[in-house]
């Protein structure tokens, strides 16, 4: 190996990103290395993505620079980004459906015939060109809504190279595509390394870096941990960095089941529109004290699992026992006065009501407890608060400041406050721990290891394996809105999890 | 904070308090200082005579404001509100002037005045359910339902008499429906009855917003509706409230013009929705959702009440008065832009 340091084209120096009630990023500092597949792993919340919306102009740090090849460079907006040569391909594609390849293309830089007349026929040509460097069977021409997601993806791809893009970052880009569209990918990332466009590579998927990565970069909690060429490292390595030995992930689960039954469900399917089943013949129990694990791909059919048993659809097959009682029809706020209750996944979306305060959110399901006739009765609310607050120790100065203002780890204890203070029989709780720093992850395990020992059953979603093999008592699998596997704690192999998730998903790709 | 060597941040924080204070009680200091202009300006302003005719104006104004600032608190608007004013003000002079007929049975009907404000306010419900129906089970944007809830209400008020006026709304002693002119000039110990229902209107909405589980509900459904589902709150049933809520609001506006004025026109109320929405946005209410009070909007509804009879008494020309109300009412949600950044810095600062 040569000395890297002058092959360096971007520099990010101590750079540190402050949002409200959370530090981002802690005087990071990376190195994009010229022409080369400059990889950044980390957890969810690890702070790749702030990092790199810092690089794309996206965001502006709140302390710290850049220089890019050796000259300090302030880009704080998408014009700084592009002058500069920097493209920036987006987690979730930002593609105008009802406009076509060519258009979607040159979207705001349409080439022009005197400013006004757009020039069709120049545009479809050029944009034809890209695609066909990037091998993609796209016609320029075609609309971007009929593409399939893979091909939607290439687009992104040759719109970040029409602008001359040097440095291309790609934030997960292999999350939505098939096993043979990924190939095409990284025959693409070859051929730009090969045409000296450097690479920043994100992805979750720690086999594909070893296989596209030349350097790699890991960061934790909005630290950086290490930097290293690939060659030099393997998997193994990488999850060491990224999760590192921390105490609270050495939780221990001694379980609390009994065999006393809580919940039954009995041939539950809920019929896709166009076909086919999001969900198809369900049927399983879950016990008082348990805690079962559901693992799954996206798109597995779990969270619309959740949304079945707390009463979102109306049209689903089967049936469902809570306690004995029959709890398959009803609305949403009859399953929760029956011991159901929903941590939903999206915290930010469907959790919590951004401009309240903690208090109203976490009494938001459970107002009914605590009113005379019409009226809200403030002191045991207050109470009851109060009380919530402790039991989970979320920090705040009152329960009457606003919401937004908490750390995500605190907004999500509050999001298990509410559904708490609803009594359940049986809590459901989807992806519980995403997006929130280990020492609130470590919490939110160790409430629910207290609320099984008190008796409550827990269904928990998660797409993190080591979680699900840490805490579940049983392990329940899902692919394509079937059960594939079950294991108990004893039988669970991150192998045979795996294995299970990915049953039937070959045929899907072929399909889709 | 009470020791003399306070330091320097501290000093700065609590000065930064103070801005927040000001920033958030500005439609109060708003008002306050409109006030002390006129009263400088117009010798006769602050005489109780025109005090009391001040408030009666705006407490029409502040009827619909009311109703309206639930609706955009779920996130929605409406604009028929203008229009079901006149509607019910033209139901109540059909039901006195010429009673119900009914065709095929060859008979009139004339109902006593309790009677006639009960079907009034009724007409002024079903029109917010109609509303509030096209956007819950047919997904119709508010803003298209309530504009065809507009032509509708207005176009049925015109049907009505054949877009003429009923005149002298007494009532007859041989029809035993006499009395409706007091809801209009009648007192209450004194105090005028439309100020006393603006009081009860007030009082109660601020209570609803504030200390029953359908308040917090209708927040929530502004604030996040997806999360409010899930959460149990029956979305669907608040926004029929809030519509039906700003209906019945309107219909006692209509009642209490009609009864004023002694006689119903079919055009009353023609573009009081903008009013209500204007005096709501003033009061802090966001037209986003979420957020708002009943009491900020009745402040609002004042500070657009005393502007315009201020400016009717110094004679400033009712063209000019437009373009200072408009300047208002755009002040006011720069200032609102301007408290929001403001408070997401604090909340950077103490961290």
């Amino acid at each position: 190996m040569t000395d890297p340091s002058d092959d360096i084209i971007l520099k990010a120096c101590g750079i540190t990103k402050v949002y409200p009630g959370t530090l981002a990023l802690n005087r990071v500092d990376f190195n994009v290395y010229r022409g080369k597949v400059n990889v950044l792993v980390g957890e969810n919340g690890a702070g790749k993505s702030t990092l790199t919306k810092i690089l794309a102009g996206v965001e502006v740090p709140t302390r710290g620079h850049l220089e890019l090849e050796g000259k300090q460079v302030r880009i704080e907006s998408f014009h700084d980004a592009t002058r500069h040569g920097i493209g920036m391909i987006h987690q979730e594609l930002n593609l105008f459906g009802n406009m076509n390849v060519a258009e979607n293309i040159f979207i705001a830089r349409e080439l022009t015939k005197g400013r006004v007349h757009i020039d069709h026929r120049t545009q479809t040509a050029k944009a034809q060109e890209l695609l066909d460097r990037l091998e993609a069977e796209i016609d320029a021409r075609e609309q971007v809504a009929d593409l399939r997601i893979g091909q939607q993806q290439m687009v992104e791809i040759a719109k970040a190279l029409a602008l001359n893009t040097r440095i291309l970052i790609m934030d997960e880009p292999t999350s939505a595509l098939s096993a043979a569209e990924v190939d095409v990918l990284f025959r693409v990332i070859q051929d730009l390394k090969r045409q000296g466009v450097t690479i920043i590579y994100i992805s979750h998927r720690l086999e594909e870096l070893i296989q596209i990565g030349d350097h790699i970069t890991v960061l934790r909690d909005g630290n950086l941990m290490q930097e290293a060429p690939m060659i030099e490292i393997d998997v193994s390595w990488i999850i060491s960095q990224m999760v590192g030995t921390d105490k609270n992930r050495e939780m221990t689960h001694t379980t609390s089941a009994t065999c006393e039954e809580i919940l039954r469900v009995k041939n539950l399917s809920l019929a896709r529109t166009g076909g086919g089943y999001t969900l198809d013949q369900l049927n399983f129990c879950l016990c008082k004290g348990e805690i079962l694990g559901i693992y799954g791909l996206m798109g597995a059919g779990r969270s619309e699992l959740f949304e079945c048993l707390m009463g979102l659809e109306t049209e689903i097959e089967g049936k469902v026992f809570l306690d004995g009682k029959e709890v398959t029809r009803g609305r949403v706020d009859d399953h929760i006065r029956e011991g159901l209750s929903l941590i939903p996944e999206d915290r930010q979306r469907e959790g919590l009501v951004q401009v309240l305060d903690v208090s109203d959110n976490m009494t938001l399901s459970s107002l009914w407890k605590f009113i005379k006739w019409i009226h809200i009765k403030s002191t045991p609310l207050k109470q009851a608060v109060d009380q919530m607050v402790r039991n989970l120790s979320i920090k705040v100065p009152s329960p009457r400041v606003i919401i937004s203002s908490l750390s995500g780890g605190n907004q999500q204890k509050v999001v298990i406050g509410k559904a708490l203070l609803t009594e359940p029989k049986v809590l459901l709780m989807d992806e519980p721990t995403r997006g929130i720093d280990v020492g609130a992850k470590g919490d939110v395990f160790g409430i629910m290891n207290d609320l099984a020992a008190k008796g409550l059953g827990i269904i928990f979603v998660t797409s993190e394996l080591k979680e699900i093999m840490m805490v579940s008592d049983r392990i329940m699998v899902m692919s394509n809105g079937k059960i594939t596997g079950e294991f108990t704690k004893e039988t669970a192999t991150e192998e045979g999890i795996v294995a299970a998730s990915a049953v039937g998903h070959n045929h899907t790709h072929a399909s889709a | 904070m009470s020791q003399a060597s306070a330091t320097a941040p501290e000093i700065k924080k609590e000065k930064f308090k103070i801005g927040m204070l000001l920033l958030n009680l500005r439609t109060f200091i708003a008002l306050f200082l409109v006030v002390i202009y006129f009263s400088i300006m117009a010798p006769n302003f602050l005489s109780m005579a025109n005090l009391l005719i001040l408030v009666k104006h705006v407490s029409i104004y502040a009827f619909l404001a009311i109703g309206m600032t639930f609706v955009i608190i779920t996130g929605g608007i409406d604009l028929s509100v203008g229009a079901i004013v006149g509607l019910a003000g033209m139901v109540a002079g059909l039901l006195l002037h010429k009673g119900l007929h009914i065709p095929f049975m060859n008979a009139t009907i004339y109902f006593h005045l309790p009677m006639v404000i009960l079907i009034t306010l009724g007409v002024g419900v079903l029109c917010g359910a109609f509303s509030g129906l096209l956007i819950t089970r047919f997904r119709v944007p508010p803003f298209i339902a309530t504009l065809g809830m507009l032509y509708i209400a207005r176009g049925a008020a015109l049907l009505l008499s054949d877009g003429k006026t009923f005149p002298n709304l007494v009532g007859s002693e041989a029809l035993g429906n006499t009395g409706f002119p007091w809801l209009g000039s009648g007192t209450i110990l004194g105090i005028p009855f439309s100020i006393c229902v603006l009081v009860i209107l007030g009082i109660g909405a601020s209570y609803l917003a504030k200390r029953t589980p359908l308040g917090r509900h209708i927040y929530s459904v502004g604030g996040n509706e997806r999360a409010a589902l899930l959460s149990g709150v029956r979305v669907n049933r608040v926004k029929m409230f809030v519509y039906m809520f700003a209906g019945f609001c309107s219909a006692i506006a209509g009642l209490i013009i009609a009864s004023q004025l002694v006689a119903s026109h079919p055009a009353t109320g023609d573009m009081f929705e903008l009013t209500a929405i204007a005096a709501a946005v003033l009061g802090g209410t966001s037209l986003a959702g979420g957020r708002g009070t009943i009491g900020g909007t009745i402040i609002g509804a004042f500070v657009i009440g005393v502007l315009g009879d201020g400016m009717v008494m110094m004679g400033v020309s009712s063209f000019w008065q437009m373009v200072i109300k408009g300047l208002v009412i755009v002040a006011a949600v720069v200032v609102d832009q301007f408290q929001g950044k403001l408070q997401s810095r604090a909340v950077i600062q103490e961290d």
